[in-house]
């Protein structure tokens, strides 16, 4: 099929005092090589987690109850722990939101480059030197060989946004998770980052699952994207198909909520009536019925199993052909 | 600014506090009621030799003249002369000083060989049962007192198994080291006990942050992410906390020093208020002072050159 | 966690909580319990202490000097021939006398040299700065030595020592609170509404910002009598016949070797109360302080 990763009912639960939250429940995607996979939802829809998963990162009182999570073919929650650390920085990157806290403090981002290099690939310290100094040049840090001397707090957000995405690459992964890396930025610098990120991912033919909560970043970016709420996938699709065909009250939603900037008429926002989720306490059925306009009694006891609308476009809603057709 | 700016606008930082301690120190011992010159004469005291004491002491000059000739002195090296042992209170310190030195070093040595590892085993194994032994047992320690510890293990391993001297201590380095052992673990124990808990409590904090998350997602070894990453960075904050409690050691010297029989300046200090030596008194209270402002400024230089984001 | 829109479920999870929040207490967190009976003990000993002593703890008698522990003197007997269980059932008294004082009158009177301070700001903010660096360039002993060395030793003396450094460190927390707290908006609401200063500071800083003070004043008993027990050891505090446990520690010392039972059970003693209010302390402040999550 030529699926790079692929995860297959992957499930991720937290025991906390409240009771268990299902972060991530019973979640299935693929990536294909080269292609850019937007992860959408709000805070708590179990993006992060996904991604978290699929590096193996998750801690106590997290755990990875079941599923599988194919790379290249192999089920990488079957691997042994030094089979990871191979996997890792190496094959599949990860760069995080914020990077004031991702990068060591008391480090200087040099080291920090070359730690990973050195650990992946059996190459000499100036050789791992050098390298670093060219990976700062092609993400656009100016005077690289200056700067690689430099601790993290010397550099501005969009700066330390572009060395973590240095050290992501320093080992040319296949996939790279971008877990909400323009949310802590500011809009002209975002732009700049996910231009970056674009050239890269060409030059490198890498895949790129993004994750946002920002519709038109996604726009921008991706090829194919999944919406997340609550932890479920609601809707899987094309970029375009998603955006005009959208068959999910959730997706809807989210498309009604944001200004479109084309039309001149005065245009009416229709956000999503209700609250967040508590994953603790999730209502029967789909956890959406609180906020949907379109539910019904039958959705009470919907399964979120994810069905066909055509060809490369699923929907987790159970009702969707009534309701648009 | 660069280091030895800083280092040199610290020190004189201090000279404001230190004015204000020699001021005080000063005005302490004229608040001492009843008459040196015939504390000093006892027995002998006559209205002669007392106005004559009081004349070389330059006790009858007003007092702005006597704070004067004080600081004058100090600079001269002349603190006065001790009432119990007559010599020269500045050879008294010079005599003593080192030792409680010697023990306040080997006892902070000793506190943080020990508090890393064990810091590190509870943090890792948070909340199971070795974690909670090692938080009971210093949380046992804190709450005796220090002479007590001393006394308990003078019982145990000098007495019965006679491993340690009962007091005094030996003249070469080796010696001292072997002598100064007990006194300076008991003095030790509680800086242990606070030092694990803080470095326990960072590194705890530190395993769940993002950083380490990211470290792991660069896919560095868990032997490389808990020295470079982890312990590094505690111990980045776990060298402020040593600065704080040096003090504690240098104050914990005068109870330990007395427990142990060691002729060190906390010692010397006790039995100069039981004895009335005012001068030994006035000039041990100027020396601590001055020692605690000293390693105030060490930790801080030191630690500026510890973490980067301290901007000079 | 935000709560499910729905009205029904909203009432069924806070009661739930509510309940599990007691049992969970007690699961989670047993020293406090342990702590609370303790310390309670430890009151009433102190209390009633020495009332319920078999023998007169000054009385001395030469014909029972330094006996082992036995039937008779569960204890043993110290170098008068002097009782040591009831020597330190009568310490209680002195003990946590020490370390109730010592903490109740710098805590009263450092909060509220700390809140005016923290509040007025000015002269007197500068002068309590000037007097927290001094006594921070000090250890804490030397400080209150040198204090004895003035007034002489002695219990009074002791005490007047003891309070005069201890409320330093209460008027520092304080004032670093209210520093802070002067500009939160419940102040500022106070002010507009017209309240007056004394008021504001008394009903409504106050309450907000005396934890950290109290937590502290948990270790601070503690740390007292470790300082109030020292002190007697070196013969500057309590002085000697008082049954005080320091002072008994530093009598048995001479006789480590024939008689160690003279030291180790007032230190054992010293160390029970230590650990007790530990423990109280240890709980109150996970009660007092958000948990961390």
């Amino acid at each position: 099929m030529g699926d790079l990763l692929r995860v297959e009912n992957l499930k991720t639960y937290f025991k906390t005092q409240n009771g268990v939250i299902k972060a991530v429940d019973d979640v299935s995607f693929s990536v294909t090589q080269g292609e850019v996979l937007g992860l959408v939802g709000e805070s708590g829809s179990g993006k992060s987690m996904t991604c978290r998963s699929i590096m193996r990162l998750i801690a106590h009182p997290g755990k990875i109850v079941s599923g599988k999570i194919w790379f290249q073919g192999e089920d990488i929650l079957s691997w042994p722990m030094n089979r990871l650390v191979n996997y890792r920085g190496a094959q599949v990157s990860m760069i995080l939101q914020e990077p004031m806290t991702a990068l060591n403090p008391v480090q200087t981002v040099g080291l920090q480059i070359e730690e990973t290099i050195i650990q992946h690939e059996r190459i000499s310290k100036n050789s791992a030197r050098d390298r670093s100094i060219e990976l700062f040049r092609k993400v656009g840090i100016p005077a690289p060989e200056r700067r690689i001397k430099e601790y993290p707090h010397q550099f501005s957000g969009g700066m330390r946004q572009r060395v973590m995405i240095a050290i992501a690459l320093a080992c040319r992964p296949k996939v790279l998770l971008a877990d909400e890396p323009t949310t802590a930025l500011d809009v002209t610098i975002q732009d700049q980052i996910i231009r970056l990120v674009e050239a890269l991912q060409d030059e490198m033919g890498m895949s790129v699952v993004w994750v946002t909560h920002d519709l038109g970043v996604v726009a921008q970016l991706c090829d194919r994207v999944a919406v997340m709420y609550a932890g479920h996938i609601m809707e899987l699709a094309d970029v375009i198909e998603l955006f005009e065909n959208s068959r999910h009250p959730y997706t809807r939603g989210l498309l009604e909520s944001i200004p479109s900037g084309e039309t001149r008429e005065v245009q009416k926002l229709i956000p999503i009536q209700g609250q967040p989720p508590d994953l603790c306490n999730l209502p029967a059925g789909c956890p959406f019925i609180p906020r949907c306009r379109y539910s019904d009694k039958s959705c009470t006891s919907a399964d979120l199993t994810l069905r066909e609308v055509k060809p490369g476009h699923l929907s987790a809603c159970k009702r969707f052909e009534e309701i648009w057709n | 600014m660069d280091k030895v700016t800083y280092i040199t606008g610290r020190l004189l930082q201090m000279i404001p506090t230190v004015i204000v301690i020699t001021v005080l120190v000063f005005l302490i011992v004229r608040l001492i009621p009843g008459d040196p010159a015939v504390t000093y004469l006892g027995i002998r005291a006559t209205p002669e030799k007392i106005a004559d004491l009081n004349a070389r002491w330059g006790l009858d000059k007003p007092i702005y003249v006597q704070f004067g000739l004080f600081v004058v002195n100090i600079f001269k090296g002349d603190l006065g002369e001790s009432l119990i042992s007559r010599i020269p209170v500045i050879d008294l310190i010079k005599m003593r000083l080192p030792l409680t030195l010697f023990m306040a070093a080997y006892a902070a040595i000793i506190a943080v060989l020990c508090a890393v590892p064990l810091s590190l085993v509870a943090a890792m194994n948070k909340d199971k049962f070795i974690d909670q032994v090692i938080r009971a047992v210093f949380v046992t320690i804190l709450s005796t007192p220090g002479f007590f510890i001393g006394i308990l293990l003078l019982i145990v391993f000098s007495v019965k198994l006679q491993l340690f001297p009962v007091g005094g201590v030996g003249a070469t380095f080796t010696a001292k080291l072997r002598d100064l052992f007990l006194p300076s673990l008991t003095l030790g124990l509680g800086l242990m006990a606070v030092l694990t808990r803080n470095l326990r409590d960072g590194i705890i904090g530190i395993l769940r942050s993002e950083h380490v998350v990211f470290a792991h997602a660069k896919g560095l070894s868990e032997r490389l992410i808990m020295l470079r990453h982890v312990l590094r960075n505690a111990m980045v904050s776990g060298l402020t906390i040593l600065g704080i409690y040096m003090s504690w050691l240098v104050g914990g010297a005068v109870i330990i020093e007395t427990v142990f029989a060691l002729p060190g300046i906390g010692y010397t200090m006790v039995q100069a208020i039981l004895g009335r030596d005012y001068p030994t008194v006035q000039a041990l209270t100027l020396v601590f002072g001055i020692l605690v402002s000293l390693i105030y400024l060490i930790t801080d230089v030191v630690y500026s050159f510890l973490d980067p984001r301290v901007s000079l | 966690m935000t709560v499910a829109a729905l009205p029904e479920q909203n009432k069924l999870v806070t009661r739930k909580s509510r309940w599990m929040s007691l049992t969970r207490l007690w699961k989670r967190n047993p020293a406090i319990i342990l702590g609370i009976i303790l310390v309670t003990a430890i009151i009433f000993l102190a209390i009633f202490g020495p009332s319920l002593v078999p023998y007169d703890p000054i009385a001395q008698n030469y014909k029972v000097r330094l006996q082992p522990p036995s039937s008779q003197f569960i204890f043993g007997t110290d170098k008068f021939g002097r009782d040591i269980f009831s020597r330190i059932m009568t310490g209680f008294r002195i003990d946590l006398q020490i370390g109730i004082v010592c903490v109740i009158f710098p805590f009263i009177f450092g909060i509220f040299i700390g809140l005016i301070s923290g509040y007025y700001g000015g002269f007197l903010d500068n002068l309590l700065m000037r007097i927290v660096d001094i006594s921070v360039s000090f250890p804490f002993y030397v400080l209150v030595i040198a204090i004895l060395a003035i007034l002489g030793r002695g219990v009074l003396n002791m005490y007047v020592a003891l309070i005069m450094v201890g409320w330093i460190a209460y008027a520092k927390i304080i004032r670093g609170e209210v520093l802070v707290a002067k500009n939160m908006e419940y102040v500022l609401a106070a002010r507009a509404l017209g309240y007056s200063n004394g008021r504001i500071l008394l009903n409504h800083l106050l309450p907000n910002i005396i934890s950290p003070a109290i937590i502290f004043a948990m270790s601070d008993v503690i740390m007292c009598i470790m300082e109030g027990s020292s002190l007697g050891f070196l013969g500057l505090g309590v002085q000697a016949p008082a049954p005080e446990w320091g002072v008994m520690i530093a009598d048995g010392r001479e006789f480590i070797t024939q008689a160690p039972w003279l030291s180790i059970f007032p230190g054992l003693a010293i160390a029970l109360v230590g650990i007790s209010f530990s423990m109280l302390g240890d709980g109150l402040s996970s009660l007092l302080r958000p948990t961390d999550r």
